[in-house]
């Protein structure tokens, strides 16, 4: 596939890594902030790959994983209610929330379709006038445009049976909540691919600049992060943190124009919660008060029991970038992607998840 | 969840066009890249195009790996 293959050549990037070595002297910790990277970096075994003395940690990177358990409380009592449909991508439906799964509420009668794309779920609206079909809004700055081009879409044809529970998440304010919390020394992070194809470079400049760390934004094929770890090695060796863009191809400084516009048009940033982190401010999308009548927080009011943890999951230290998932006692053990415990082993990004399925030997021994 | 993937445009109408991923034709929502033409290659996210893959940048990567890949070899 073009713009695929030629960033996966193996000799290339054993090349590559041997002048990542060649320029890192000194022990380093790097972040990968998205889940796609952890994935990529662990199909590819580029931890195994890279010398001892570059560790790679995930970060808070998986919109399914970092969803506190009261908005999927939330979304599963909403499809329990008469007369409602629900939309939502796949990796939600399988994620363990306070006191049920949406798949155990579909087991109970709840009508909940997993669709590919927003243009689904209003084509869901469409057929089933007499339905009040919810969309659970999961997602990044990457997929927050698009849930917003379905809303406005919704009034332009005037569909009214259709609604969003926005559980959107802003990155770069999650990223200041780490870094401020000092919990984790990071020397560098790479920084989220198609995040950054919709902002741009710019909201995380403040990362060097406040916080004196190394930043690279990276693409997602092998070759693109070899060179991402590349530029954030240079930057710490040379003492020069900076925000460089090592997918240039997808990204431009500012970004997205015309879907920033879109986002902005019809969310306006609030608080949230994170699991494992907690409320960071201004964080989250909620929908602005002119497209209320397709906001479910205000359409549907619920009331809901107290969420609560599975105290022995650790997928909160796994976002928070202070443990691997191999550091949890339940994984690969009580927690397997049949049967998963936290979300981190649910989503197709979790790290669990990742590190699960692309089980190898450790640093030393062959990574092939 | 933020995936996407390079799909090439085959051709453009209004808020749609359709693309091409690995020989099978599709629509997807061109809504947030109106400058989309013919024959560019675009991300593609949950149906919808959230980026045009800039072919220069994507050569000069290439260029710069492989000169860093040659430095390796000269060592
Ligand atoms: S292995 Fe399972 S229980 Fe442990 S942190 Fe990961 S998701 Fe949670």
């Amino acid at each position: 596939m073009k713009f695929v293959d030629e960033y996966q050549d193996n000799e290339l990037a054993r090349k590559i890594v041997s002048e990542i070595a060649t320029l890192s002297t000194i022990p380093i910790k790097l972040m990968e902030f998205c889940g796609g990277h952890t994935h990529a970096i662990m199909r590819y075994g580029l931890r195994q790959l890279l010398p001892e003395n570059i560790e790679m940690r995930s970060g808070p990177g998986c919109p399914v994983c970092v969803t506190a358990n009261a908005d999927l409380d939330k979304a599963i009592a909403l499809s329990l209610l008469p007369n409602t449909i629900i939309t939502t991508f796949g990796d939600m439906i399988r994620v363990p929330g306070s006191y049920s799964s949406l798949q155990q509420a579909r087991a109970r009668g709840a009508d909940i379709r997993i669709v590919y794309s927003t243009t689904d779920a209003l084509e869901i609206a469409r057929n089933n006038p007499e339905k009040a079909v919810i969309f659970i809004g999961i997602g990044f700055e990457t997929t927050a445009p698009t849930v917003a081009a379905a809303i406005v879409h919704a009034q332009k044809e005037g569909i009214k049976n259709f609604s969003v529970l926005s559980c959107h998440k802003l990155t770069p304010p999650v990223i200041r909540a780490l870094l401020e919390s000092g919990e984790v020394k990071i020397d560098g992070i790479i920084c989220p691919g198609h995040v950054c194809v919709i902002t741009g470079s710019r909201p995380y400049e403040f990362i060097p600049r406040e916080y004196q760390i190394a930043c690279a934004i990276s693409g997602f094929e092998p070759l693109d992060i070899l060179l991402c770890v590349y530029k954030l090695v240079k930057q710490i060796e040379n003492d020069s943190p900076r925000m460089e863009i090592a997918y240039s191809r997808a990204i431009k400084p500012e970004g997205n124009k015309p879907a920033l516009k879109l986002m902005n048009e019809v969310f306006e940033p609030a608080d949230t919660v994170w699991r494992g982190i907690g409320t960071v401010p201004c964080s989250g999308l909620r929908i602005k008060e002119k497209y209320q009548c397709f906001d479910a927080n205000k359409i549907f009011k619920i009331n809901m029991k107290p969420a609560r943890e599975n105290k022995a999951c650790r997928c909160g230290d796994i976002l928070r970038a202070t443990a691997t998932p191999v550091e949890c006692q339940l994984f690969g053990k009580a927690c397997t992607p049949e049967k998963p415990v936290g979300p981190c082993m649910v989503s197709s990004e979790g790290a669990c998840a990742a590190y699960y399925q692309y089980r190898r030997p450790e640093k030393g021994h062959d990574a092939s | 969840m933020c995936l996407a993937i390079p799909v090439k445009v085959i051709s453009v109408d209004g808020d749609e066009a359709e693309i091409e991923i690995s020989g099978v034709r599709r629509q997807a929502n061109i809504i947030l890249t109106p400058s989309v033409k013919e024959g560019d290659y675009v991300l593609l996210h949950t149906g919808y195009a959230i980026g045009i893959v800039d072919e220069a940048e994507a050569g000069e990567t290439l260029k710069l790996l492989e000169e860093m890949a040659s430095l390796s070899e000269i060592r």
